[in-house]
């Protein structure tokens, strides 16, 4: 690591203060931005730690929608009687991030924040047509994931909160790159007020809606719909563990197992 | 444990060293901090091939809490690292050995290469200085492929080794086999790719190097498998220091599967440049440079043919294989895919005649040298994918075709130099299809199959060899080195017994299961028993622990220790009850006079020698306390039969192994306990190497492209089912232990069990042939391929 300042908020205000101030990084978790930083590929000169923020943390019923703060750990979503009793592709795909020590300090904004192109949370609100509440405004699903580790916020917007709308069914498929076991593909179905979603990570340069698959499931929500969709491998990511190709495949069979799932 | 417990032998006697393992009271090298120590971090080159036109360190050695910077050129009068074993090639010359500098001189060879040695107040300050050197360097094209680095054109990496050939060596009888092959019913060929590891012991390797200016002496703590060869060969070879004046203490030492054996550049620069800056000097890896820097196991490329008669009997056996030696040669480099590879192509089998040709070669990656089986998972891996082949090629079922070729009557010489002392194949193949439930099979793969999903089952008979080495055998073969090992058994006066051993253990559970040993054959409890290792100050030359040595080579100097004990006992005990030598029996810690009830315990006998009153002392020294040095007059020769079961499903490429099971012989067994949790962690890593892992480095720019985790798939716990493991005996005639040896055993035969499996699972789709690993990405890709 580099030397770095470190300042612990007290609130949401005083945190956009510090981090517009000094210009460093929220630490939320630390899981992305702690490796980073201890293999100096990060370098904020200050780390302004949310942990401190009670108001970022809690899961709540809101109508028809779960609302969970930002800083509440995939390990409280993965055990939430309310998540599990309202969304429970919500709970199992928490229990699926990591492991037991990612669980216990990863956090819902950070990884929203973070928008790894393989990782889980993305998928999920995506498919829900979450909508996410920052410090200055709430932003839908659709425009919150803009490219690669890129998202809508600015400098200094901090997640406060994300309000899932409970869906009729949804489940989540997630196959596991067999190294880092992130998704190589990862697939969220969802029968929502809104129709059928369907959004994928892992394959390709950020999360994305397989409009091509809503298509079918909207005619027919089936799981062999889903399989015989044929995805176009263009623009998907192609690596050591799998062809853009292989990826493409995997969408189709991934969101089929998610439908079966979803009951 | 009562007294006089001879039955602890075979028993699961629970291991001592876990307490302190278990109860973070172990004491590693990262854990020894001597007073005003310094750190050393390691500047690396981040190019796979470049020369260094200049490096200035002008601006880091200003940096604050830097106490010394050291590039290749500041170590005058150090030579190149060395290699332990001469290979010799098929035209008389010796192998290539460029040199292997210490800290790079003039050009760097591979991604990690080291460049400088940054000694300063904390690790965070050495790092921050390093990056204030200026390294220049003119890249040059790269190659990683061994392969590739043979062909016309490709990038010179040594001026040494023209077409980057370190040798071509061959074995066998190259007349007899083309005759065989000649009049063959049947030839099978396969090409195969044993793919490149990375060990990642648990504990990465760490070094802390002090320099005494009162005896102007050394200290060194680092993680070696094998103490004493490491002060041999760095101060004889490298740094030019009497031997008698370093201690190299290898504590506990978490994991080391080959990778810690080596002379490696940082200790060496560390105790070099201990003297010259007068303060210790201590460096732990980092995990991501244990990746760039430990050896690098296996890398080879085979094309390889099997002759049969119409019967399905092995006429013949044709092999040619590249091996990567990556940028340097590593200590035991040259000989694990010479010596400990070709020689075991026999397998099981009577297989008559048999020629094998190896180049290797310099690739502009990690050094490659020893892991886990070193040679013999790669000679298994083609001998049993040959046999599974040949028997679909000639619809034998697999292990009739086995059974029609097994080596029966014992001694065995086989055409490739080995002679088995023993054995008992179909035993352990029986035993291993009665665990596997192999008659069930065909009822499980119809079901499955209605699951959409295809099952197969696959074999693998595999022998190694191992309890390394007698040494003229080795030396005649090219070894620098001799391959005996020492026991020093130090009976104190209150009858307590101090075992030292050159074997090192590093998670073997040594301290427990020689203390069995000594226990049983002294006739003492077993708390009386405290076994010493890893410490040059303490222990006689030992040449370390690898190759399934310990117990027969190690615990056979310790036994042969304890006869010369049991011995010297006797003279003492007839002196007390005078009587006569020869009437002295020694049996349940006890010396008895045959045929009465007068007796000695083996207390009072330890008492005497070191009180010698009533004692012979014109005709026997005091005291108690014998060495033995055991040169093993032959290998051992574990072997079994393993037997894997998958699911893969076709949808995704996802091989679940639903069944693995172990038969293996590995002749008396001390410690069950210990012995089924080598088999465990051995089958773990096979089973890793078949399924999972894969080093991969860019082929433009060489830089290692599975740097970490990330990338780099380790076997986790629910990646493997539950081993089904049992054990057969025949026990080594040549060593009084009757041991043969067990810790690489799972990781040999694994990787074609799997594979083999996977092919019969695959074969339905037409999937012809598959490399390891069986990652789903690559099983999608062949049943695509085939399918097409």
């Amino acid at each position: 690591m580099y030397a770095f300042e470190y300042q612990r908020a007290k609130s949401v205000a005083d945190a956009a203060a510090a981090l517009a101030k000094s210009g460093g990084k929220a630490l939320a978790g630390g899981q992305s931005l702690v490796g980073a930083m201890k293999l100096r590929l990060a370098n904020p000169g200050t780390v302004v730690d949310l942990g401190g923020i009670a108001e970022l943390k809690g899961i709540k019923k809101e109508g028809d929608a779960i609302v969970i703060g930002a800083m509440t750990t995939h390990a409280e979503v993965a055990a939430s009687a309310a998540v599990k009793q309202a969304i429970p592709a919500l709970a199992a795909m928490a229990e699926g991030i990591g492991d037991r020590q990612v669980r216990n300090r990863g956090t819902l904004g950070g990884a929203l924040a973070n928008n790894d192109p393989a990782a889980d949370y993305p998928a999920a609100v995506l498919g829900l047509g979450a909508t996410v509440h920052t410090n200055k405004r709430k932003i839908a699903a659709d425009e919150f994931f803009k490219g690669m580790y890129e998202t809508a916020l600015a400098a200094d917007e901090i997640i406060t909160a994300v309000s899932f709308p409970i869906p009729k069914k949804a489940a989540y498929m997630k196959f596991p790159q067999p190294a880092s076991r992130f998704a190589l593909v990862g697939v969220l179905v969802a029968q929502t007020a809104g129709g059928v979603r369907v959004a994928v990570t892992g394959a390709a340069s950020h999360v994305h809606r397989a409009t091509a698959i809503e298509a079918a499931l909207a005619k027919s929500f089936s799981a062999d719909a889903a399989k015989a969709v044929k995805i176009p491998s263009d623009h998907l990511n192609s690596d050591l563990h799998g062809s853009a190709a292989y990826r493409a495949h995997l969408v189709s069979v991934m969101a089929a197992r998610a439908v079966a799932a979803a009951g | 444990m009562g007294a006089n417990d001879l039955s602890s032998i075979g028993k699961p006697v629970r291991r001592r060293e876990d307490y302190r393992f278990l109860t973070g009271s172990g004491q590693y090298t990262d854990d020894v901090n001597p007073a005003h120590h310094t750190h050393a971090y390691f500047l690396r080159s981040p190019h796979a091939h470049a020369k260094i036109r200049n490096i200035d360190t002008a601006k880091a050695k200003a940096a604050p809490g830097v106490v010394a910077i050291y590039v290749g050129e500041d170590l005058t009068g150090v030579n190149g690292l060395p290699c332990g074993w001469l290979i010799t090639g098929t035209d008389g010359q010796p192998m290539k050995e460029p040199p292997h500098w210490v800290l790079a001189k003039g050009k760097v060879c591979y991604v990690g290469d080291g460049v400088a040695m940054v000694v300063a107040e904390t690790p965070e300050q050495a790092k921050d200085a390093a990056e204030l050197i200026n390294v220049d360097y003119e890249v040059l094209p790269a190659v990683v492929n061994p392969a590739d680095a043979l062909k016309s054109g490709a990038p010179q990496i040594h001026e040494g080794a023209p077409g980057n050939k370190c040798y071509l060596w061959a074995l066998g009888d190259k007349a007899a086999t083309d005759a065989a092959f000649a009049k063959a019913a049947h030839v099978t060929k396969l090409d195969i790719v044993n793919n490149r590891l990375i060990p990642n012991a648990l504990e990465p390797r760490a070094a802390v190097a002090t320099f005494s200016r009162a005896d102007d002496g050394y200290t060194l703590y680092v993680t070696s498998q094998n103490p004493h060869v490491e002060r041999l060969l760095m101060t004889a070879f490298v740094l030019g220091l009497p031997e008698t004046k370093v201690r190299v203490i290898a504590p506990d030492v978490g994991g080391g599967f080959g990778s810690k054996i080596y002379l490696y550049p940082e200790e060496t620069a560390m105790v070099w440049a201990s003297k010259h800056v007068n303060r210790p000097i201590k460096w732990t890896a980092e995990r991501s440079e244990s990746f760039l820097s430990d050896a690098h196991g296996r890398d080879h490329v085979t094309h390889a043919e099997l002759a049969l008669d119409k019967d399905g009997k092995f006429l013949g056996m044709r092999v040619h294989t590249t091996a990567a030696m990556g940028a340097y040669l590593s200590t035991f480099a040259s000989c694990v895919p010479t010596i400990l590879y070709a020689t075991l192509l026999a397998g099981q089998y009577t297989t008559p005649a048999i020629y094998c040709e190896v180049t290797a070669v310099f690739t502009n990656t990690a050094p490659v040298d020893a892991y886990r089986g070193a040679g013999r998972p790669e000679a298994t891996y083609v001998v049993e994918r040959l046999v599974h082949a040949a028997a679909v090629e000639m619809g034998i079922a697999q292990d009739e075709i086995r059974r029609r070729n097994f080596i029966r009557n014992f001694p065995y010489q086989t055409p490739v130099a080995l002679l088995y002392d023993t054995g008992g194949y179909d035993a352990c193949l029986d035993e291993a299809m009665k665990i596997a439930d192999v008659k069930g099979f065909p009822a499980r793969k119809a079901e499955a199959a209605k699951r959409g999903k295809l099952r197969g089952i696959g074999y693998s008979s595999y022998i190694e060899a191992c309890g390394i080495a007698p040494s003229n055998i080795a030396g005649a073969l090219g070894a620098r080195a001799g391959l005996y090992e020492a026991g020093e058994v130090r009976v104190n006066p209150t009858g307590g017994v101090t075992v030292f051993t050159g074997s090192h253990s590093h998670g073997q559970g040594h301290e427990t299961t020689f203390a069995q040993v000594v226990s049983s054959r002294l006739g003492i409890p077993i708390e009386n028993v405290e076994i010493v290792h890893g410490d040059t100050g303490r222990v006689p030359f030992g040449m370390g622990t690898y190759g399934s040595r310990s117990l027969s080579v190690g615990g056979t100097a310790i036994v042969k220790a304890i006869d010369k004990i049991i011995a010297k006992g006797k003279k003492i005990a007839a002196h007390l009850l005078e009587a006569a030598e020869a009437d002295i029996e020694f049996k349940d810690g006890k010396f008895t006079v045959a045929g009465t009830d007068r007796s000695k315990a083996f207390a009072e006998i330890a008492l005497t020698a070191y009180v010698p009153h009533n004692y012979p002392l014109d005709k026997l020294e005091p005291g108690l306390d014998e060495t033995a040095f055991y040169d093993p007059t032959n290998f051992t020769f574990p072997a079994g039969t393993h037997i894997c079961e998958v699911e893969v499903d076709p949808d995704t490429g996802v091989v679940q192994i639903v069944n693995f099971s172990a038969c293996d012989d590995f002749g008396n067994i001390i410690n069950p306990m210990i012995v089924e949790g080598q088999v465990h962690g051995g089958l773990a890593q096979g089973i890793g190497q078949a399924l999972l892992e894969r080093c991969v480095y860019d082929p433009d720019s060489g830089q290692l492209l599975t740097g970490s985790y990330m990338d780099y798939a380790m076997p986790r716990a629910d990646d493997l089912p539950s081993f089904k493991v049992a054990t057969k005996v025949t026990p080594c005639t040549h060593n009084p232990l009757g041991a043969k040896g067990c810790g690489e055993a799972g990781a040999i035969g694994s990787p074609p069990a799997l594979m083999n499996a996977v092919h019969d699972a695959l074969a339905v789709v037409g999937v012809k042939y598959l490399d390891m690993p069986a990652t789903p990405h690559r099983v999608w890709q062949a049943i695509q391929t085939a399918t097409r």
